[in-house]
């Protein structure tokens, strides 16, 4: 194959930017919203991996490239897992309990791109993170 | 599952291979597929980050957490701790010394505040084996636009206005010499990437090639469109195997997709670059013993004029620019001169890459604005001198350079603040020295090294840095009397006045500078220096310095 004018050249750019846009270029540093998944052994074992990949996936489907979904450890609360918190910048924190798969649409389309909490989802124990 | 949810980005520059980054990947590799979890996370080779001292690095994204000195049995938790359970691994965080405190995340650790990333910019990012990756961070579209909506005289006033001087050492204006050379009447020039990276102690070109060879490629295009070239050769010692071994992997990626070759994006400009290895001989580095050798010829200079620019390779006009200095010419392209321009200080514009090495914490490769000064670099990007010891000196500019000493280190780093203290930017090598460093010694084995590396074809330096060396090894055995450091600085200037290159004219620049900032120490070595005899009466009895 080979790239005849620019357009080509930015219409594979396009197709590859999926590939890299996990990693951090330069300066985009800060202003990205992040999705914390509580991914311990409670919340592993209540499918928090699938939900994990189902967010990664919405995302993806979705078009969002200021999002990041991280995994991270138990934060304690074991009865509602899997568990998610939405590290939006400059607001606080909300926290989600018993997201299964099949709810993480509903986060994506209301919260992510709506910028609404999905109330009936939100657990209800406020907290600080240091 | 369309996308990988993680990336395991794992350091394969020569630093961290040497630490056994190779075996980390392919374990990391393992023991993904034994968890299953292959298709959900990526291993990516990098080129450097830079802070070799803490190799092998491993980032993962997009968590941004950075890992350091991990070693092959290492995998193992980063997968079971980090992959699956969403845990830091914390005993492979990088611990800041100063604070004592762990730190997740690149952007915090005093070694990366203070850099400012353009001809590395790639480095650490992408795969260098993998044009995909270039292009996906908008690789090629400098080259595109150049072609497609640049004229010659737009590209050569870009680099002008972006005031980018050459990153080998010598500073010469880099859109000048486009213009001289685009100016020569003749069917044929050459554009020459100078890879002969010599310095002891000196490795920016060999990372730039090594993490991000696609950005060289690119810019020398750019470089052979603006100047009127259609071959490019890339001259490279044969000691950068793993470098060489990226850039034939890039040339044929990029040839095939035609971004080298005839009609380059459909235009009528047609560019090919070709790979000549050098055989290791510092000289080689200097330009026009770079074409002879290129040429086939001995790798010995001629005298100057004609400039290469004039007559070079083959006796056609030629341009020959340094690895970093092409580094810089596709974000001048796409980002604009003025951007690159109100970057440094006056008359250096930019950012330069030095090669942090000797008594250091952070022994690596950093990326600073022009301007900063040495205590910067020294101290919060350097981390300091190793073992809590008392800073020396700092030398710059390899063998052709001098030393720096405690008085200059607010100095702002750039070209003419360099020469006025008695040093040279070089091409970036930074030896860190300290008080446990004799500076006579230091001299010597620099000069060793000129004196090894002298190609024979003048006499001043042939004969003369030998003369040198023995005097100094006479000085250092204790048996060197006063009228020896006299017939040392007299020969030093000698050597400097008669030379035909830089290399020899260069030369004696360590035993200058150091008799000039540490007199004293040479004084410790001499027999007679309370009861002189001869000249070296008058050096002693004033206990001064170089009177030039």
């Amino acid at each position: 194959m080979s790239i005849k004018s620019l357009d080509e050249l930015k219409k594979i750019r396009e197709e590859y930017k999926s590939k890299v846009s996990l990693r951090q270029a330069g300066e985009d540093t800060a202003d990205k919203i992040e999705i914390l998944i509580g991914m311990a052994t409670c919340g592993i074992s209540s499918g928090a991996r699938e939900t994990l990949n189902a967010f990664v996936e919405e995302i993806d489907k979705q078009g969002l490239n200021n999002v990041k979904v991280i995994p991270v450890g138990c934060i304690g609360y074991c009865h509602s897992e899997p568990t998610v918190q939405v590290y939006t910048p400059g607001q606080k924190p909300v926290l989600y309990g018993n997201v299964v798969k099949s709810k993480v649409p509903e986060i994506v389309e209301k919260h992510l791109k709506g910028g609404t909490v999905v109330g009936n989802l939100v657990l209800a124990i406020d907290y600080e993170r240091a | 599952m369309s996308e990988a949810r993680s990336n395991i980005l794992v350091c394969t520059g020569t630093g961290c291979l040497a630490n056994d980054s190779e075996k980390v990947i392919k374990n990391l590799k393992l023991i993904l597929k034994a968890r299953g979890y292959e298709n959900e996370v990526n291993v990516i080779n990098t080129g450097c980050f830079g802070f070799c001292e803490q190799g092998t690095i491993v980032k993962i994204e997009p968590d941004n957490i950075f890992y350091v000195r991990v070693g092959p049995k290492d995998a193992k938790d980063i997968v079971d701790e980090h992959i699956v359970k969403g845990r830091r691994v914390e005993r492979l965080l990088y611990r800041d010394p100063n604070q004592n405190e762990t730190v997740e995340k690149q952007e915090n650790m005093p070694f990366y505040k203070k850099q400012l990333r353009i001809a590395l910019r790639n480095c650490g990012l992408i795969n260098p084996e993998d044009i995909y990756e270039y292009i996906a961070f908008g690789g090629y579209e400098a080259l595109g636009k150049v072609l497609t909506a640049m004229t010659r005289d737009q590209v050569i006033e870009e680099v002008k206005k972006s005031g980018l001087r050459g990153r080998g050492g010598g500073g010469f204006p880099t859109g000048l010499k486009w213009e001289i050379t685009k100016r020569q009447e003749s069917e044929v020039k050459f554009i020459i990437c100078n890879a002969d990276e010599g310095d002891p102690g000196a490795f920016m070109d060999r990372s730039i090639l090594e993490g991000d060879p696609h950005c060289v490629l690119e810019a020398m295009a750019i470089g052979g469109y603006a100047i009127g070239a259609d071959k490019g050769i890339i001259y490279i010692r044969a000691e950068y195997p793993q470098a060489i071994s990226r850039l034939n992997t890039a040339l044929k990626q990029a040839r095939e997709l035609g971004l080298l070759g005839k009609n380059i994006f459909g235009t009528d400009f047609s560019f090919d670059i070709n790979i000549k290895y050098g055989a290791g001989a510092f000289v080689c580095g200097e330009e026009t013993a770079l074409i002879n050798s290129c040429e086939g010829k001995r790798g010995e200079p001629n005298y100057k004029p004609p400039y290469p620019a004039e007559e070079g390779y083959w006796g056609h006009p030629t341009c020959v620019n340094n690895v970093e200095t092409f580094a810089n010419i596709t974000q001048i392209i796409m980002r604009g001169a003025e951007w690159f321009s109100s970057i440094g200080t006056e008359k250096s514009k930019g950012t330069k890459v030095f090669a942090l090495a000797g008594k250091i914490n952070n022994v690596g490769l950093v990326e600073v604005p022009m301007g900063v000064t040495f205590r910067e670099i020294i101290y919060d990007i350097g981390g300091g001198i190793q073992g809590g010891r008392k800073f020396k000196a700092v030398q710059t500019g390899g063998p052709s350079g001098g030393v720096i000493t405690e008085k200059d280190l607010d100095t702002p780093i750039d070209y003419d603040n360099l020469l006025s203290i008695g040093s040279m930017m070089g091409s970036g090598g930074m030896i860190v020295m300290d008080e446990t460093n004799n500076m006579v010694k230091i001299a010597k084995f620099y000069l060793e090294f000129s004196m090894d590396e002298s190609c024979g074809r003048c006499t001043p330096c042939r004969i003369g840095t030998k003369r040198l060396y023995e005097t100094l090894n006479k000085i250092t055995s204790g048996k060197g009397t006063m009228a020896d450091l006299d017939a040392l600085k007299q020969l030093a200037y000698m050597i400097k006045d008669g030379s035909l290159c830089g290399l020899g004219q260069t030369a004696p620049n360590p035993v200058i500078s150091t008799m000039k900032h540490f007199w004293n120490e040479y004084l410790a070595f001499i027999k007679d220096v309370d009861n002189p005899r001869g000249e070296g009466k008058y050096m002693a009895k004033n206990k001064i310095g170089i009177k030039s």
